[in-house]
């Protein structure tokens, strides 16, 4: 049973959706920062992807130089940030502190980050310098958290960079994608704004690059080009009923989530359909928002999904049901969805299960038209573009790729690296020429 | 049946727990709040002459998470009018006939304490308390640690008071002196009853980074402090230490003060000699009520070991503590890792690799962050078992055979004093260190 009383008012959508890693107040963040051993070789540090010094900023915060703290988590990490609120912890840096060894609950990393970035933010601090002039021009596709990581390390650097994004906003899914309840708009948007203001690259909005004159305008005009698009819609699942009135797709009515907050429309009985993260972030805001009955159909078993166990253990704490082996055959219902039939996948055995709101979440497209007009880009069967682990350089010496477009869909963190070290691959490519 | 009343030097107290002169004992209010919590003494905070206190008058050390690990002050000895103080001190004397209240004094002239004494005697104290101590304010008019660091001079003072007093007299030391056996000698020649240490230590708890003026700030500049609280601990008991060795000084009780917080200060107190202890700074932080933590904890120490009173274990470490000279040279300890408890955060590598004898190593296999100690390496120092955060993880194992005792001053006697270097611990011997050379090679991307 769901006990979320649905939300008419942005007051009650935020207490609703209410963020799951608080920002620490002084106190408690000396408290917590005392906390960290400065381990030797730190496991924390190890399993962060883009490796920041974890127990050098957790001392400079107990220290008082909260300043340096944010400076060294941005020196690894430029979306130092978002990073702190959205990264998966209990899976990366937070998993591995030494007290979880000892059944101790491990330092509350991500949250002193978040102390240290805001404090910057908050307070418009000068933190970052634009490198030295260099006369030489990168284009960026996609103002998502690779694209805008690679904006910032060429800007160090010193090259001209424009970034063209589709959307009249930056960020990518961190404001349009991930759950509200882990970052806020306005945090997400703030960032980004503030690396702007202080790093000087140029975002144009409402820029959509699909034929093949933009491709060739960039090429003529830019020196190198990253591509950091993500990934696509939701596909289709091939099966009838797909085109039903209130049948969705995960990441499209996530967006509208992320816009229209409490007026977003949902059904009193939910169906949702997948087994990663994302179908559980559709579960939790689902529940969230007030349907009464929310019901999570995957095609195996509770430990085939792909998604981390806290995720499915949050979606279960805030109502919804489980429902495994559970194979989708047709969409039941004449304007509006009824139902779905499903198929047992280990009998076989048919049944059907009424609702009048479906949510797919059973995997997105790739962006393969954009990637067909640029020469020479390789692609690889999972439909990600290859590109060379250490300098993140394409089949086509001119374009850098990184993010969700190589690595599938995975996370902020691993956008952010893969962005910056593109970043400096492009650097040392250019530098050269 | 556990008693842990004191005679004290004649003065009577249900317990051995006392507050020290200072702020909690300001006025009969709080001695009386003090007493109903379970605390069975008070010395008054120091009765004197006319001063006037700044305002802005502590500062204090916070070591991590932890507030007033140090803790220091520029008060002076009482600004509330003496005759309040006396006739308050008849009163709870009146309503507490069976507690100790104790006047601590501090003036100038013989005449001055003369007829102080026989103001306290009239208000009923039990006892007297000579403060000797204060290292800030009134030594720059000639008393407190003015006194303290002049032996002749405090002997002079305490032969006046011993004239003077009828009731029992305790001298109390300041610390900030090279050999505290100097003024607890000066005490016992001029006839004090008992003695009482440490006062506070001087200091500068910090300076405040904006201003540049020293903590506590008082319109801009300070002064030094008077140190005290936890961090004073260590020094409190080797003073007291070197006054319950002495011969001709431990003939008269000794009341511990310093850093006392806890059950298991107070028992390292009496273990090192003292017969009742004095708290000021764990009463300034969480109130009378941690009485009931020393009292419960002391009681139960006892019980545990069978001692019915304090005397029964009082000084009971003294013969333990010795010179240097005197430790065996054979016995041999080495580090030892609980690899089920060890959390793998490689402190103690690194601590013994960059501060002591790299005498622990990293596993080969990189998933495998539990370290190991090159036993021949390791020269037992402890370092590594101090940092380990795990409790009992790190403990050190006894690896000689016991067979051998040698000490330095053996070797002195049969005048076998090595001429060379030849600790088989230490580098160069027994003990592996890359050299010089070896180090310059292996060192990468630096
Ligand atoms: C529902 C959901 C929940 C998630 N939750 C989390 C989470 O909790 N924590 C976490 O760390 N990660 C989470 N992720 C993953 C994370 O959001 C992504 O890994 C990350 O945003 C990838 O960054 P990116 O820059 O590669 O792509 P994106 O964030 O997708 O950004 C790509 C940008 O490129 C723009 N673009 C696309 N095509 C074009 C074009 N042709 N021309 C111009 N612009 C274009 C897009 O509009 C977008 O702004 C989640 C993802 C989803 C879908
Ligand atoms: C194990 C140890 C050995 C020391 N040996 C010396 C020494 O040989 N010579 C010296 O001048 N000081 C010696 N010191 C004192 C230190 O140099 C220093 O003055 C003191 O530890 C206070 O500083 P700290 O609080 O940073 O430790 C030693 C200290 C330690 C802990
Ligand atoms: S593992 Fe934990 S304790 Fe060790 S450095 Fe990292 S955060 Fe600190
Ligand atoms: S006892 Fe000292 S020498 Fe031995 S391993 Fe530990 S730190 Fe190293
Ligand atoms: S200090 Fe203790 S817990 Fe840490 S690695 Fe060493 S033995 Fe293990």
């Amino acid at each position: 049973m769901i006990e979320y009383k649905k939300p008419n008012t942005k007051e009650e959508f935020k207490k609703n959706f209410k963020e799951k890693k608080p920002l620490m107040n002084k106190t408690e963040a000396l408290v917590e920062s005392s906390k960290c051993l400065f381990c030797y070789d730190p496991p924390c540090m190890k399993a962060c992807p883009t490796k920041i010094d974890i127990p050098l900023f957790i001392k400079q915060i107990h220290t008082g130089n909260v300043y340096g703290a944010a400076q060294t988590i941005y020196k690894s990490n430029w979306l130092g940030n978002a990073c702190a609120v959205v990264c998966p912890t209990g899976v990366l840096c937070e998993g591995s502190c030494v007290y979880t060894k000892e059944d101790i609950l491990p330092v509350q990393i991500g949250r002193l980050q978040h102390f240290a970035t805001q404090y910057i933010i908050g307070n418009r601090l000068k933190t970052f310098e634009q490198g030295f002039d260099i006369q030489k021009k990168v284009a960026i596709i996609g103002a998502g958290p690779a694209g805008i990581a690679c904006a910032c390390e060429l800007k160090t650097i010193g090259y001209k960079v424009d970034i063209f994004e589709t959307k009249s906003a930056p960020s990518g899914l961190i404001s349009h994608g991930i759950a509200p309840y882990k970052i806020s708009n306005e945090d997400a948007l703030f960032e980004v704004e503030f690396l702007k203001n202080q790093l000087n690259f140029n975002i144009f909005y409402n820029e959509k690059i699909n034929s093949k004159q933009q491709i060739m305008d960039l090429e003529s005009k830019y020196d190198a080009i990253f591509i950091g698009v993500g990934i696509g819609s939701t596909a289709n699942l091939n099966i009838s009923g797909e085109n039903l009135n209130n049948v969705i797709g995960a990441v499209e009515w996530i967006e509208k989530l992320r816009k229209q907050e409490h007026q977003t429309t949902i059904g009193e009985n939910v169906i949702v359909l997948g087994g990663g993260n994302t179908a559980m972030d559709a579960a939790t805001e689902s529940a969230k928002l007030g349907a009464k009955n929310v019901v999570l159909a995957y095609r195996g078993s509770k430990e085939d999904m792909k998604a981390y166990p806290f995720e499915y253990e949050l979606a279960v704490s805030c109502g919804v049901d489980g429902l495994f082996y559970a194979q989708p055959i047709e969409i039941l219902g004449k304007e509006k969805v009824e139902g779905v039939r499903f198929k047992n996948t280990l009998n076989q055995e048919e049944f059907i299960i009424n609702c009048d709101f479906l949510i797919k979440a059973t995997g997105q497209a790739k962006h393969l038209e954009l990637f067909s007009l640029i020469d020479n880009l390789t692609i690889d069967d999972r439909k990600k573009i290859k590109v060379n682990q250490d300098t993140f350089q394409t089949t086509n010496p001119k374009y850098f790729a990184g993010g969700d477009a190589v690595n599938g869909g995975s996370e902020v963190v691993n956008a952010a690296f893969e962005g910056k070290m593109a970043g400096i691959g492009i650097h040392n490519f250019l530098k050269n020429k | 049946m556990i008693d842990i009343s004191v005679n004290f030097a004649g003065i009577k107290a249900p317990n051995p727990f006392w507050l020290a002169s200072a702020p909690p004992t300001n006025s009969g209010y709080q001695i009386m709040k003090a007493f109903d919590a379970g605390w069975g003494g008070a010395v008054w905070k120091t009765l004197g002459l006319p001063t006037i206190n700044v305002s802005s008058r502590y500062g204090s050390i916070n070591y991590r998470d932890t507030r007033m690990a140090g803790f220091s002050n520029i008060e002076l000895i009482s600004d509330r009018p003496l005759e309040d103080n006396l006739r308050e001190m008849q009163e709870v004397k009146k309503y507490y006939p069976n507690h100790a209240v104790i006047a601590s004094l501090m003036v100038d002239t013989r005449q001055e304490w003369e007829t102080i004494i026989k103001e306290v005697q009239d208000a009923g104290a039990d006892g007297i308390e000579l403060n000797f101590g204060c290292p800030h304010g009134m030594c720059e008019r000639g008393m407190g640690s003015a006194v303290g660091q002049e032996p002749e001079v405090l002997k002079t003072i305490v032969g006046w008071v011993m004239a003077a007093a009828k009731i029992p007299v305790i001298t109390k030391l300041s610390p900030n002196i090279s050999h505290i056996t100097d003024p607890g000698l000066a005490a016992v020649q001029g006839g004090t009853n008992a003695i009482s240490l440490i006062n506070t230590v001087k200091s500068i708890v910090g300076i405040d980074l904006d201003t540049f003026a020293p903590y506590p700030i008082v319109d801009g500049s300070g002064t030094n402090g008077g140190y005290c609280g936890p961090a004073v601990k260590p020094i409190a008991l080797h003073m007291l230490k070197e006054l319950a060795q002495h011969r001709q000084i431990n003939k008269v009780p000794i009341c511990g003060i310093g850093g006392i917080e806890t059950w298991r200060d107070v028992v390292e107190f009496i273990l090192l000699g003292a017969t009742s202890v004095q708290v000021c700074t764990a009463v300034m932080h969480y109130g009378f009520g941690i009485v009931r933590e020393m009292e419960a904890g002391l009681k139960g120490f006892m019980e545990q070991r069978s001692f019915d009173t304090i005397y029964d274990f009082a000084g009971r470490a003294l013969p333990k503590v010795t010179e240097w000279k005197n430790l065996n040279l054979k016995y041999s300890v080495k580090a030892n890792i609980d690899r089920e408890k060890c959390i793998g955060c490689q402190l103690c590598y690194i601590a013994c690799d960059d501060g002591a004898h790299q005498a622990i190593k990293l596993s080969e296999n990189s998933e495998d962050r539990i370290p190991s100690v090159i036993e021949d390496n390791c020269v037992g120092c402890n370092l590594c078992s101090l940092v380990c955060p795990v409790e009992n993880c790190i403990s050190m194992q006894r690896k000689d055979d016991k067979s051998e005792h040698l000490t330095w001053d053996m070797l002195t006697q049969k005048n076998e004093i090595p001429n060379t270097f030849n600790d088989e611990r230490a580098g160069g011997k027994g003990h592996h260190v890359p050299s010089v050379e070896e180090a310059w090679n292996k060192r990468e991307n630096i």
